[in-house]
């Protein structure tokens, strides 16, 4: 077995034995980590291999937690399938037309014109009865996971939910890492390093891109269902700036660009929330110190700390 | 005279008050080695940013084939068969040698949606990469990082990348520049064996290879054609020898 696989599957084992401790509080604080590390890891395709810095992706992960609230009915539970079906293709459907526009920008104005849509967004929900206004609304039955008479799951059930959300996260994880090495995934590499040879090379790098950013947005839609369905309630916070920069902070701190970086970004920036705001009153400042120094001492995020560790751990193995 | 395969007319850029390409015709031709000479500041890297489509002409016709291209976009030229290389080294310095020329090769099949395959795997574009490599002399070195070449390599590897894609017109700015005498000669002979398949358009300030070369010599001056014709027509030329080459002595 590959040296660099041991301390992932190490950390899979640990994770799928977790729930047997029973600390039902931290198996659902895991669980919302792992829906959030799906969310980082939609947003890594962009930040991290594609070099397009989106500062408003919290909106597909919105799109996709709202489908399932607007999709349920008030005393009845959702198809599971169907709502999951509509959620992504929703979030695609949106990421596709705020993609055709924010990709004529580049670098700064990037950044601020995805923050711009994603506020849209935002008001939209916010300041409209479509999904409740600044109260949000409830999932008040949680979606059926019945299909030809089967139901695998049970989302009523905690623990199974962790389970299903944990296979989900593997499952998008092993599909990133499958389109990465897909000619796709190589020509969004190529982009990132260097667009204008890309396109004197031939490649249409703005479809390319489009493409990119729909797929993101797909994938956040995913995560914002699960969400949804594991917490029962959507609110406008969902797609707030804050969150928008929340789930970048976890790409940067993770290290964008590398395949584990968004899902270790996703524990460490929750753990170190958790850990400060249960100590003081002002955790805020601490956690903003924490991250600076993260970002001041290890540029490539904690990923890089990881394979400096493994380096030093199993001698000089080329694998850097 | 055969037809030109890229052909412009009346190819004129300004960038505000300086007119860096005013006028400009010229025509390439299947099978000849057109050299395009100057001083600095003459417009020759404007002349092949917009022939590739870098840059778009404030006016002015550009024919491929007999399909007017001028305002097409750099990726769609390129797949028409229009491949470019660059004055300054432009590659992928994070990858390696071969994935730099097997992204390049990838262009001419790009099967975005088959996201299963591993591209590193696909045996079109690792042909393609090989044979660009090959030619372009850099077979050897095809598992180092790019950026870690010295500079006469990453100029190879610049013109293995532009052969990759197979093209049938071929812009080269400068593709001399900064190489050792070594690789220069084999650079030259590269050149030689090429015209004779395709079309070449060749910037280049070292006269020795032009004069070797080149079948036809177009010479500009302040953005605008002085001269063009065959090397002794050049050669001979009074206009020529007082704006250019007696200025710049050999």
């Amino acid at each position: 077995m590959p040296r660099r696989l041991i301390a992932p599957l190490a950390a899979l084992a640990l994770v799928a034995l977790f729930p047997m401790s029973g600390a039902t509080f931290y198996v659902e604080l895991t669980t919302k980590i792992m829906i959030m590390a799906i969310f980082a890891l939609s947003l890594d395709l962009l930040v991290g291999w594609t070099g397009l810095v989106s500062f408003g992706h919290a909106a597909f992960f919105g799109v996709g937690a709202y489908a399932l609230a607007l999709l349920s009915p008030r005393a009845e539970a959702a198809g599971l399938w169907s709502s999951l079906g509509i959620a992504i293709l929703a979030a695609a459907a949106c990421a596709l037309v705020v993609g055709i526009f924010v990709l004529r920008t580049r670098g700064i104005y990037f950044i601020m014109v995805t923050l711009a849509f994603a506020q849209m967004f935002y008001f939209v929900f916010h300041d409209t009865d479509v999904g409740g206004g600044s109260d949000g609304r409830y999932v008040n039955v949680k979606p059926d996971a019945t299909l030809f008479g089967f139901t695998p799951f049970d989302l009523d059930k905690p623990y199974q939910v962790y389970y299903l959300v944990l296979a989900v996260l593997v499952l998008v994880f092993a599909f990133l890492q499958m389109v990465l090495r897909s000619p796709f995934g190589r020509a969004l590499q190529g982009i990132r390093a260097n667009e204008q040879r890309m396109r004197a090379l031939g490649f249409p790098v703005t479809a390319y891109k489009l493409a990119a950013f729909t797929l993101a947005g797909a994938l956040a839609g995913l995560a914002g269902y699960l969400l949804a369905a594991q917490s029962g309630f959507v609110n406008p916070e969902i797609l707030s700036w804050h969150q928008s920069g929340n789930v970048l902070l976890m790409v940067i701190l993770g290290g964008a660009g590398t395949p584990f970086g968004p899902i270790v970004g996703a524990f460490a920036l929750t753990m170190l929330h958790e850990f400060f705001s249960s100590i003081t009153r002002h955790w805020q400042l601490f956690l903003g110190g924490a991250i600076v120094l993260i970002v001041l001492f290890m540029p490539g995020g904690l990923g890089h700390l990881a394979r400096r560790i493994r380096r030093n751990l199993f001698g000089g193995a080329r694998d850097g | 005279m055969a037809e030109p395969v890229l052909g412009a007319a009346g190819l004129t850029r300004r960038f505000g008050g300086l007119t860096a390409c005013d006028d400009v015709a010229i025509a390439l031709r299947r099978g000849e080695l057109h050299a395009l000479l100057g001083p600095n500041g003459a417009g020759k890297s404007t002349l092949i940013n917009l022939l590739s489509g870098d840059l778009r002409p404030s006016s002015g016709s550009i024919r491929f084939k007999g399909t007017e291209i001028a305002a097409m976009a750099p990726d769609r030229r390129s797949r028409l068969g229009i491949g470019r290389s660059y004055q300054k080294t432009n590659i992928f310095p994070a990858f390696t040698v071969f994935e730099n020329a097997r992204l390049a090769a990838q262009s001419r099949r790009p099967r975005p949606l088959a996201l299963a395959l591993d591209a590193a795997r696909d045996p079109d574009s690792r042909r393609r990469a090989q044979r660009g490599l090959e030619l372009a002399g850099l077979d050897e070195h095809v598992e180092r990082q790019a950026g870690a070449l010295s500079h006469g390599e990453q100029r190879q590897l610049e013109i293995a990348m532009v052969l990759a894609t197979e093209p049938e017109v071929l812009l080269l700015d400068e593709p001399l520049a900064g190489m050792g005498a070594e690789e220069s000669v084999r650079m030259v002979a590269l050149l030689k064996r090429l015209s004779s398949e395709h079309a070449i358009l060749l910037v280049e300030h070292d006269m020795d290879a032009v004069f070797a070369l080149a079948d036809v010599i177009t010479v500009m001056v302040n953005g605008q054609v002085l001269e063009s014709g065959p090397p002794a027509q050049i050669r001979a030329s009074v206009d020529v020898q007082r704006a250019y080459l007696g200025q710049d002595g050999d």
